[in-house]
């Protein structure tokens, strides 16, 4: 829909069964556990090499429906997320309903009071 | 090797009724008008970034948030059900690279990081409305800003 009006788009990909059935115009796969396609937390060296790359890709990826597998490896000395990541069980605890809600008022409170 | 997240969102998601994929034939195409650097680019997460006082997202949520490009981690929020956000919390950037792109604007790596950046809670079950009510309204945002290259990240 985005390219139909005239911008080109491009996506990261978190999934490579899922991306080639959606067939997104370009796509750049990172082969990170969900949550962490630009990179892991307080890695600036790590986000900017990634994001840099698949911004390249805008240019080089010629073919529709292209994409483009980064090299970066999660952990070289474990691979255990794999078997793990989006299986059941893989979702930390969440609050409570209650919680949750005291979370929310607490954090636009922070805000309006000013 | 990569993970076959197909059958695993059927195991995670069993309960549900039988969660029919987007399978698309054609892929839409428009050609990069010029160098990224030169570009105007607008980022776009499904990865349910909030900023400030915003309202969290809920579930079938297919509404978005309007993030200024100027906003710093410590006014960012996450609300997602369907991955861990801890890391996303303690740095956005895992799945929202707002810092990075303003540097690269800076390092004019891209011609200019598009105001504002755009959000959305990317576990909405509906792909029609996401296709229907979603996408027409992030359409109009690009095209009112006159982006020239849209830079999405999934969570």
């Amino acid at each position: 829909m985005v390219e139909e009006v005239g911008i080109p788009t491009l996506t990261m990909s978190s999934a490579l069964d899922i991306t080639p059935a959606v067939k997104p115009p370009r796509a750049v796969f990172v082969n990170f556990p969900l949550g962490h396609q630009t990179g892991k937390p307080h890695q600036p060296d790590l986000q900017r090499r990634i994001v840099r790359d698949a911004l390249r890709a805008f240019e080089t990826i010629a073919r529709p429906g292209e994409i483009v597998e980064l090299p970066y490896v999660w952990d070289p000395n474990d691979r255990a997320w794999e078997q793990t990541d989006y299986t059941p069980g893989f979702m930390p605890a969440r609050p409570s309903r209650e919680a949750a809600d005291q979370i929310e008022a607490a954090r636009i409170a922070k805000y309006r009071k000013r | 090797m990569p993970i076959d997240y197909i059958p695993r969102t059927r195991e995670l998601y069993s309960d549900y009724a039988h969660y029919r994929w987007v399978v698309n034939e054609t892929v839409p195409w428009t050609a990069l008008k010029k160098p990224i650097a030169r570009c105007k680019l607008a980022l776009m997460t499904s990865g349910g970034i909030l900023y400030r006082d915003q309202p969290r997202f809920h579930r079938e949520d297919a509404s978005y948030r309007r993030i200024p490009k100027d906003a710093r981690n410590s006014e960012l929020a996450v609300w997602h059900f369907g991955y861990p956000t801890a890391d996303a919390e303690a740095d956005p950037n895992c799945v929202f690279p707002l810092e990075r792109l303003r540097e690269f604007e800076a390092d004019r790596v891209i011609g200019e990081l598009s105001d504002p950046a755009f959000s959305f809670m990317g576990g909405v079950y509906s792909a029609r409305k996401v296709r229907d009510e979603l996408a027409p309204k992030i359409v109009a945002e690009l095209r009112a800003a006159n982006v020239e290259a849209f830079y999405l990240v999934p969570a």
